[in-house]
């Protein structure tokens, strides 16, 4: 049962070959007996989990079952949950249990989804391995000496060793679609403004997506039919139209130009890996696909603009953890400076301090112009080079990172070659663009991610061809050896 | 040294909002602490800004008012600084593309002047809550209703050269805003609040002095007395030979003194940037427009019809057009008696002396415009005497209904039958021989002032109903 | 402009001292470092010619929409101050506040 996709356990569950109560009590048992191996998890319910999978039942022997009645899924601990801790993995949040649902948990409650816990990550999502969680590290279930990726490391990771069929995760500079690779699973950042980001804590507003992660395509259209859509609470959430993201994934091939970034493709890239993506694109070609050369020349600007512009705004969306209404406050502040100073510098880890140190200073007097307006220029110019690409093709491709997962430790003491790991996926935020990971083989056993962009809401072509390539390999069905049986 | 004050001010002014400017909290005064504080207010996490239609509306509404120009796409931002009654640890403010540009409005002195007083721009921000200091074992209480009320800043010009002009236009503003309906102005409960910048330079100079920023004075009293009080110290630190610190100070009216407010000075940076969880507000001509045509008639053009229409002086107009409802209240008086002035004066003298005494706004008026016109055209066509007149307007008072109700129940018409007049004068001539004879005896300009005697006399007889011109006639036809 | 590349430790503690976090001593010099390398990571953009670009604050360059003005929250008191550090009639409490 754990190893089935989710449009199996949808289909099972109602025509009663097993109950919610069955595959939610099977996957609570996986993480019970092996997430200690790789701590994906931060909270596990298991009583109201439990609950909710027997309400589920209930619903699917009424037969008014919704579309994901009785299926467990994971949530990365950014979500808030009404009545469950969401820690975002911060001290600053280790006892915070929100009395109000995000609007994207709302939407799996509306479809009869259960929560079958909340997933360990980088705090406050400033990461990519995963290291910098107060939780400690995630292990990649395919090799535990190495990280999973990160920010959703641990959604990747449970998804991988089959601890939960699907999860969600967030993706402010490829939080999805970097552990979905070093994972050997399917991610999908949508659009910016395609899923409410109301109840989901902030890092970087202008940046911040939720994007389901999965086995499969298939399952991320099926999550992502859930999520998709209008919040009017969330200003920036998009009004246009949310489609069946299903209906188109057996369209042909035939006839789609796919560009192929010469940036993406140079001397940063792990030669294995990039043979790998290679292999993945002949066969996309084999279905009648059209490679493109094609150029994103201000390439080489994302890393420094996306760590001006994130740091920036996520140095006064974490204002708010003050110690005064909720989460972490020091012992005995001898005063309001001291309440203040003490309690961040506790409740906040050194990359999250890192952060909001370079984003105050871009934000502080006199280097405004500089720093913070100078990025959002060149954003601007980032943003163009992808607009000019989709005149001429109408996705791009590429790999979604330099190379597969490195050892934990590697780069956890230098910040920059661990920012260094998102020249792929970073300009894809700041340009607001859907983007996806799909697992494209492998390079001594760790696996590789094939990166798909697309033009703003275009997801559904995105997963088009993510489903067409999976129905001619089976990377995405291969799981680690320790998440068998 | 002769020194000139130069004077800016920034108001704060609460929008007569329902809901908040960023969530569906309430707004209510006086509700039981962080009652009306909701998860958007609280900073929660996860939780992000809606912006409420009505407060843009309003501040549009404001820049029609004087004249300023729109901003077509302003732009919130991010003011940022930690404070325990700023939950975020930033105000959601507007800095660089506010949606009131420039503008300015005229505001009449006690001498009947007119000054221009410049704004420079009004935006939208969110209020802060509120810290109490009273005693938690020496800990500080915070409540946050008051946090995301809608706020509009309005800026003026360095324009104003004292006190005097600095409450008028504070008066001024007040008014304005009333008429347009976007506040209640309610001073006490922190409706409008006021922020003075003050500096002095010499007599002729073009050059501004340093300035002072005195926070919070919340009401004309107090800018009168804090503009007074600053401008002393700063002329004799001038004096003196010194110079005056740019800083923030703090109006203590239980003192009546401004004080330093240094911890406040330390490192102000406040890192403006664009409010990201926020998008431009772009609106167009045709919500400009409407906004336009909904504009009500304003204070300075109903003050200018007023001496036009009714050819009142400029203070009888300005007392008149203080507010809406009682510009409306005067003008349905005016229609039913025909009489603007004498209406004016029956409105200004007995209706807003009894308001004043039983402490009601003109709203809860206790005598209907409707009722006082009645009453002015009683006195029109000489049913009553003025005298008698102010004896109905005391039982309009009490409610005892229109003025020929209360005429009829208090048998209070005017006596003007000449034959009952002619026997209470001739009571009078034949009872008061001496006085008769003092009269006689008198020239004509004595007579004058002797002739009031008699008219009393027969005034006391009639219980006031004599009218009193025909008494006159009487008396001089009978005393020769 | 042009951005002086370095930054010397007692600007860090400026910025740490706006950002309200405290850095212990024996930090200091480690945070320095590290937010300079970042610092001078990021100056590559100085040289980029933005003249007549337009900052772009969202990938959509969509537009604010606007809400009705409806009171839409009940009190919650109650659930916001069960999870709060120090609350008393009804009011959070910190150290004291002094203007």
């Amino acid at each position: 049962m754990h190893n089935k996709s989710v449009a199996h356990l949808v289909q099972g569950l109602r025509e009663k070959q097993f109950s919610s109560v069955e595959v939610t009590r099977c996957f609570l048992d996986r993480i019970a007996a092996r997430d200690s191996q790789y701590n994906s998890f931060i909270s596990v319910d298991e009583t109201s989990a439990l609950a909710a999978a027997k309400a589920a039942d209930k619903q699917l022997a009424g037969g008014d079952a919704a579309t994901l009645t009785g299926i467990p899924i994971a949530h990365k601990d950014i979500f808030c949950t009404d009545g469950m801790r969401t820690s975002c993995g911060s001290r600053m949040l280790d006892n915070f249990v929100p009395p109000y649902d995000a609007t994207l948990i709302q939407r799996f409650k509306r479809d009869g989804a259960v929560i079958l816990g909340k997933t360990n990550m980088d705090e406050f999502a400033m990461g990519s391995s995963n290291e910098n969680s107060f939780y400690g590290p995630v292990k990649n279930p395919w090799n535990t000496d190495l990280v999973p990726g990160g920010s959703s490391g641990g959604s990747a990771a449970a998804v991988a060793a089959l601890l939960a069929p699907a999860a969600t995760g967030t993706d402010t500079g490829g939080s999805i679609r970097q552990p979905a690779a070093f994972c050997g699973i399917t991610g999908l950042k949508p659009t910016y403004g395609r899923v409410s980001r109301l109840g989901m804590v902030a890092f970087a507003s202008s940046l911040d997506q939720a994007g389901p992660m999965a086995h499969s395509a298939e399952d991320c259209a099926l999550l992502l039919n859930t999520m998709a859509g209008l919040d009017p609470l969330d200003s920036t959430s998009s009004e246009m139209p949310v489609e069946d993201y299903r209906a188109r994934l057996d369209n042909s091939l035939e006839g789609l130009r796919i560009g192929l970034p010469r940036e993406y493709f140079g001397d940063g890239l792990d030669k294995a890996t990039g043979e790998c993506i290679n292999v993945a694109l002949k066969e996309l070609e084999a279905q009648g696909a059209t490679l493109v050369d094609v150029s994103l020349p201000h390439s080489q600007l994302t890393i420094p603009t996306y760590y001006i512009i994130a740091p920036a705004e996520a140095s006064t969306n974490l204002s708010r953890f003050d110690g005064v209404r909720y989460g972490h406050r020091c012992d005995n502040p001898t005063d309001l400076h001291d309440l203040y100073t003490r309690t961040r510098e506790e409740g906040f880890g050194d990359e999250v301090k890192r952060r909001i140190l370079v984003g105050t200073y871009a934000l502080s007097a006199g280097y405004y112009d500089a720093y913070y307006k100078k990025a959002q220029q060149v954003r601007r110019l980032i943003k163009q080079d992808f607009m000019d690409c989709f005149e001429q093709v109408d996705i791009i491709a590429g790999p979604t990172t330099p190379g597969p997962a490195f050892a934990l430790g590697a780069k956890s003491d230098d910040p920059i070659a661990m920012y260094l790991e998102d020249v792929y996926t970073l300009a894809v935020n700041l340009a607001g663009l859907p983007g996806m990971s799909v697992p494209a083989g492998f390079v001594d056993n760790k696996p590789v991610g094939l990166q798909l962009i697309g033009r703003h809401f275009d997801e559904a072509r995105l997963l088009n061809v993510s489903h067409r390539y999976q129905q001619a390999t089976d990377w995405h069905l291969q799981h680690p050896a320790g998440g068998q049986s | 040294m002769q020194w000139e004050t130069v004077i800016g001010l920034e108001v704060h002014l609460q929008l007569a909002t329902n809901s908040k400017i960023f969530s569906g909290s309430p707004t209510t005064f006086g509700a039981q602490p962080n009652t009306q504080a909701s998860a958007v207010d609280l900073a929660m996490p996860g939780m992000l800004p809606v912006l409420n239609e009505l407060a843009v509306r309003y501040a549009v509404k404001f820049g029609l008012g004087i004249g300023a120009e729109i901003g077509m796409r302003s732009v919130f931002d991010r003011k940022n600084y930690f404070y325990p009654d700023l939950p975020k640890g930033y105000q959601i403010s507007q800095f660089e593309a506010p949606i009131v540009g420039r503008g300015s409005f005229e505001i009449l002195m006690e001498d009947g002047s007119i000054r221009e007083i410049g704004i420079t721009r009004a935006h939208l921000e969110e209020d802060a809550g509120k810290s109490l200091h009273e005693d938690f074992h020496g800990q500080t209480g915070i409540d946050l209703n008051r946090a995301g009320t809608p706020l509009l800043e309005i800026v003026s010009e360095p324009d104003i050269r004292n006190a005097a002009e600095a409450v008028a236009y504070l008066k001024t503003l007040h008014r304005l805003v009333t008429y347009l309906g976007i506040s209640d102005g309610n001073m006490a409960e922190g409706s409008m609040r006021c922020d003075v910048n003050i500096s002095l330079r010499p007599v002729g100079s073009e050059t501004l002095g340093t300035r002072a920023e005195i926070k919070n004075v919340n009401s004309f009293r107090f800018v009168e007395k804090a503009i007074h009080h600053e401008i002393d110290r700063q002329a004799d630190i001038l004096e003196d030979g010194g110079e005056v610190v740019q800083e923030t100070r703090l109006y203590d009216a239980d003192r009546d003194e401004t004080r330093s407010m240094r911890s406040k000075e330390v490192a102000n940076d406040y890192r403006y940037f664009p409010e990201p969880d926020l998008l431009p507000i772009v609106i167009d001509d045709a919500y400009v427009e409407e906004i336009r045509s909904g504009l009500p008639e304003l204070p300075a053009e109903k003050h200018h019809r007023f001496t036009e229409q009714y050819g009142l002086g400029n203070y009888d107009a300005n007392v008149l057009s203080d507010s809406r409802s009682l510009a409306d209240y005067y003008e349905a008086v005016v229609a039913d008696c025909g009489d603007a002035k004498i209406a004016a004066n029956w409105v200004q003298v007995e209706l807003l002396g009894q308001l004043n005494r039983s402490d009601l706004d003109i709203e809860d008026s206790p005598v209907s415009a409707a009722n006082l016109g009645g009453l002015i055209q009683r006195i029109l066509d000489n049913s009553i005497s003025g005298k008698i007149a102010k004896q109905v307007f005391e039982g309009m008072c009490q409610g005892e209904g229109s003025a020929d109700e209360i005429i009829e129940a208090r048998g209070l018409k005017q006596v003007s039958d000449s034959g009952a007049l002619e026997i209470m004068v001739d009571e009078v001539i034949s009872g008061n021989a001496a006085q008769v004879a003092q009269y006689l005896a008198a020239d004509e300009a004595k007579r004058k002032k002797l002739v009031g005697f008699f008219v009393g006399q027969v005034m006391k007889l009639s219980k006031g109903q004599a009218n009193p011109q025909m008494v006159n006639q009487l008396l001089a036809k009978k005393l020769v | 402009m042009v951005v002086n590349m370095s930054i010397e430790q007692d600007e860090i503690e400026k910025i740490a001292e706006l950002a309200r976090i405290h850095i212990s001593g024996e930090q200091i010099g480690q945070v320095t470092q590290r937010i300079t390398e970042i610092l001078q990571m990021v100056d590559q953009l100085q040289a980029v010619d933005t003249r007549d670009i337009e900052p772009m604050a969202n990938p959509l360059d969509a537009t604010q929409r606007l809400r009705t003005d409806e009171v839409t929250e009940s009190d919650r008191r109650e659930a916001f101050q069960a999870i709060a550090p120090a609350v008393e009639d009804g009011l959070y409490l910190v150290p004291k506040v002094i203007d």
